[in-house]
């Protein structure tokens, strides 16, 4: 390049130059940048989606040892009323060695109600457990057929590949028998 | 021009003497002798280049949000508009880029119709860009469908029933292309599934026009060889910077269209569902298709209109022979350089009566035109090669210049 038409190559001229190329490259990956957003913001759940991001639930069909399965997000979320001897099982459990301490009592809003996303903490899957039949693990919650992890009655990583406990989902009572979701 | 991969660090030289993208980048771009005399004219090849990939990138997107279905497709256009983060954006972009694109290309054949640009060593060149077009056209066509409004779907059935004009098999033949007895789901699933395919066959023969281009090398305003390396300058950064500020003002114009006035060029219609057992009042293709549907509505006979608007681009593929002057550039043909304007004159005045309707004053208008463009390319190009008394040509790019 520098033998050609360049004319006067002076050491001044060859830095003005350098800044003038430096410069519209800068400013040209910047609008490339400003420009590629917009694509790549599309790809993020749109506002349809994302006004889908609470359910209601009825709470009075679910008897006492009962378990059922809603879909929020597009994802299951297990919520199980629990008997007098689970919630009993999962605090006596809370002093057992467990991978991602946590108490039953930080896990629940209301001890009978335990509310849960149901995906395996580990790659994903949706642990059994939900239905009567259904291996709940030894630890009477629920087991992933993946790669057997068993979860307990507080929905806590027991024993199995998983890191950390089922995620608890944001949600709140809005009376004594209406559960909402998100 | 000195070896590039010398002056580069070793992890180029180590993939460049594996696979040498570099070298070949350095000499396709940087070393590729360009005439030093381009005018801007010569910016619409690399915009169209430009826009292409714009489409293909929104395109991309906008298919990641869009449902091929009767049922669906018209409120998946809506969800994008209204739900998708910037899908509003990324459609406008892709709609109006579609008419950025043809105003670009279209410039880029006249440019080369003025500067002889389809005349030998060029003829493949010209044939690869007329594939090209004709690529384009059904892949506006195909895309205009996919929202399934109005003129989405009577546009695809007045279309599709050109074939119907063909004896004997264009019955069969439509049905074929349909799927069904009437433009239906199977119709609107095959034309997404093509409006995808479709811009990589673009792509792949764009890279065969480049492959031509760099063969035959560029054509310039004077349309006479390179004598030297007096006569070219390398590309990269000469023109580089100057498509770039071409690229410049497109943009201006491209996203002045999309901010300030994005259903411009649109049909209205076109927001309106599409309902099978409703024909709108007036059914108008895109601008960019007006002037061949004017010359398919100048003749009253079906087949006799459908034929001539075929040949009204397959003409174009023979325009290297059927002009017989040896010189290219018009700008030393006297005679050639004011009709070449009454042709432009007459595809415009084609495109407007493409959008009247067929009747009265503005039909006759549309033959007067049709028989023009016609009349210019098979009769007064042969015979203006002959007859015409071309001005003497330069000797070199660099001479006319050098004198003064």
């Amino acid at each position: 390049m520098s033998d050609t038409v360049h004319g006067h190559g002076g050491e001044d001229g060859e830095t003005r130059r350098d800044f003038l190329v430096l410069a519209s490259a800068a400013l040209g990956a910047a609008g490339a940048g400003l420009a590629i957003w917009p694509l790549i913001d599309s790809m993020n759940p749109a506002k349809d989606v994302l006004a889908l991001s609470t359910i209601e639930v009825d709470l009075t069909p679910i008897a006492v040892g009962q378990r059922i399965t809603v879909k929020w997000r597009g994802k299951p979320v297990f919520v199980d009323h629990r008997s007098p001897e689970q919630i009993a099982k999962a605090a006596a459990d809370d002093n057992a060695s467990l991978k991602d301490p946590q108490t039953d009592k930080d896990r629940v809003k209301k001890p009978e109600w335990l509310v849960l996303v149901g995906v395996c903490t580990h790659l994903g899957c949706v642990p059994l457990g939900q239905k009567v039949g259904q291996p709940r693990g030894d630890f009477g919650g629920w087991f992933c057929p993946c790669h057997g992890s068993h979860y307990d009655t507080s929905g806590r990583i027991r024993v199995g590949p998983a890191p950390v406990n089922l995620e608890v989902p944001t949600y709140s009572f809005l009376n004594d028998t209406t559960l909402r979701i998100g | 021009m000195s070896a590039s991969s010398q002056q580069q660090g070793p992890v180029v030289r180590w993939i460049d003497q594996r696979l040498p993208i570099f070298s070949f980048l350095q000499h396709e771009l940087h070393e590729y002798p360009t005439p030093k005399n381009l005018n801007y004219w010569w910016n619409f090849g690399s915009l169209a280049g430009i826009v292409l990939v714009i489409m293909i990138a929104t395109g991309i997107f906008l298919a990641m949000n869009y449902t091929p279905h009767v049922d669906h497709a018209f409120d998946s256009v809506e969800r994008i508009m209204r739900d998708v983060n910037y899908g509003w954006l990324i459609r406008y972009v892709h709609m109006n880029g579609a008419s950025m694109f043809f105003l670009v290309v279209y410039i880029h054949i006249f440019r080369g119709l003025y500067y002889g640009s389809y005349k030998p060593p060029r003829e493949l060149l010209w044939w690869l860009g007329l594939i090209i077009l004709l690529l384009m056209m059904a892949t506006a066509f195909m895309g205009y469908v996919l929202p399934w409004g109005q003129m989405s779907f009577w546009g695809a059935t007045v279309i599709t029933n050109l074939f119907s004009a063909i004896p004997w098999v264009g019955e069969p033949i439509v049905t074929w292309l349909w799927g069904g007895f009437a433009v239906d789901n199977p119709t609107l699933q095959r034309f997404f599934s093509l409006h995808y395919l479709l811009p990589f066959v673009i792509v792949a023969v764009v890279m065969l026009h480049l492959v031509a281009l760099h063969t035959a090398k560029s054509n310039n305003p004077l349309g006479i060889d390179p004598k030297s390396d007096k006569d070219t300058i390398p590309f990269h950064p000469y023109y580089t910077i100057k498509d770039s500020f071409g690229l410049g003002v497109l943009l201006i114009v491209y996203m002045a269209l999309v901010f300030y006035a994005p259903n411009a060029l649109g049909e209205a219609e076109n927001y309106v569902p599409a309902n099978p057992l409703q024909t709108p009042e007036e059914i108008v293709p895109e601008w960019y298709l007006l002037p061949f549907y004017a010359i398919l509505r100048s003749v009253p006979d079906k087949l006799g209109g459908v034929v001539l608007m075929f040949a009204s681009i397959f003409i174009l593929f023979v325009l290297p022979w059927l002009d017989t002057s040896k010189v290219r550039s018009a700008r030393f043909r006297p005679i050639y350089r004011q009709v070449f304007w009454i042709f432009v004159l007459a595809c415009i005045v084609l495109g407007w009566a493409g959008a009247q309707k067929p009747e009265g004053a503005a039909l006759m208008i549309g033959r007067l035109a049709t028989a023009y463009y016609f009349f210019h390319l098979l009769i007064l190009m042969p015979i203006l090669g002959k007859f015409e008394k071309t001005r003497p040509l330069p000797e070199s790019i660099s001479q006319p210049v050098l004198k003064n």
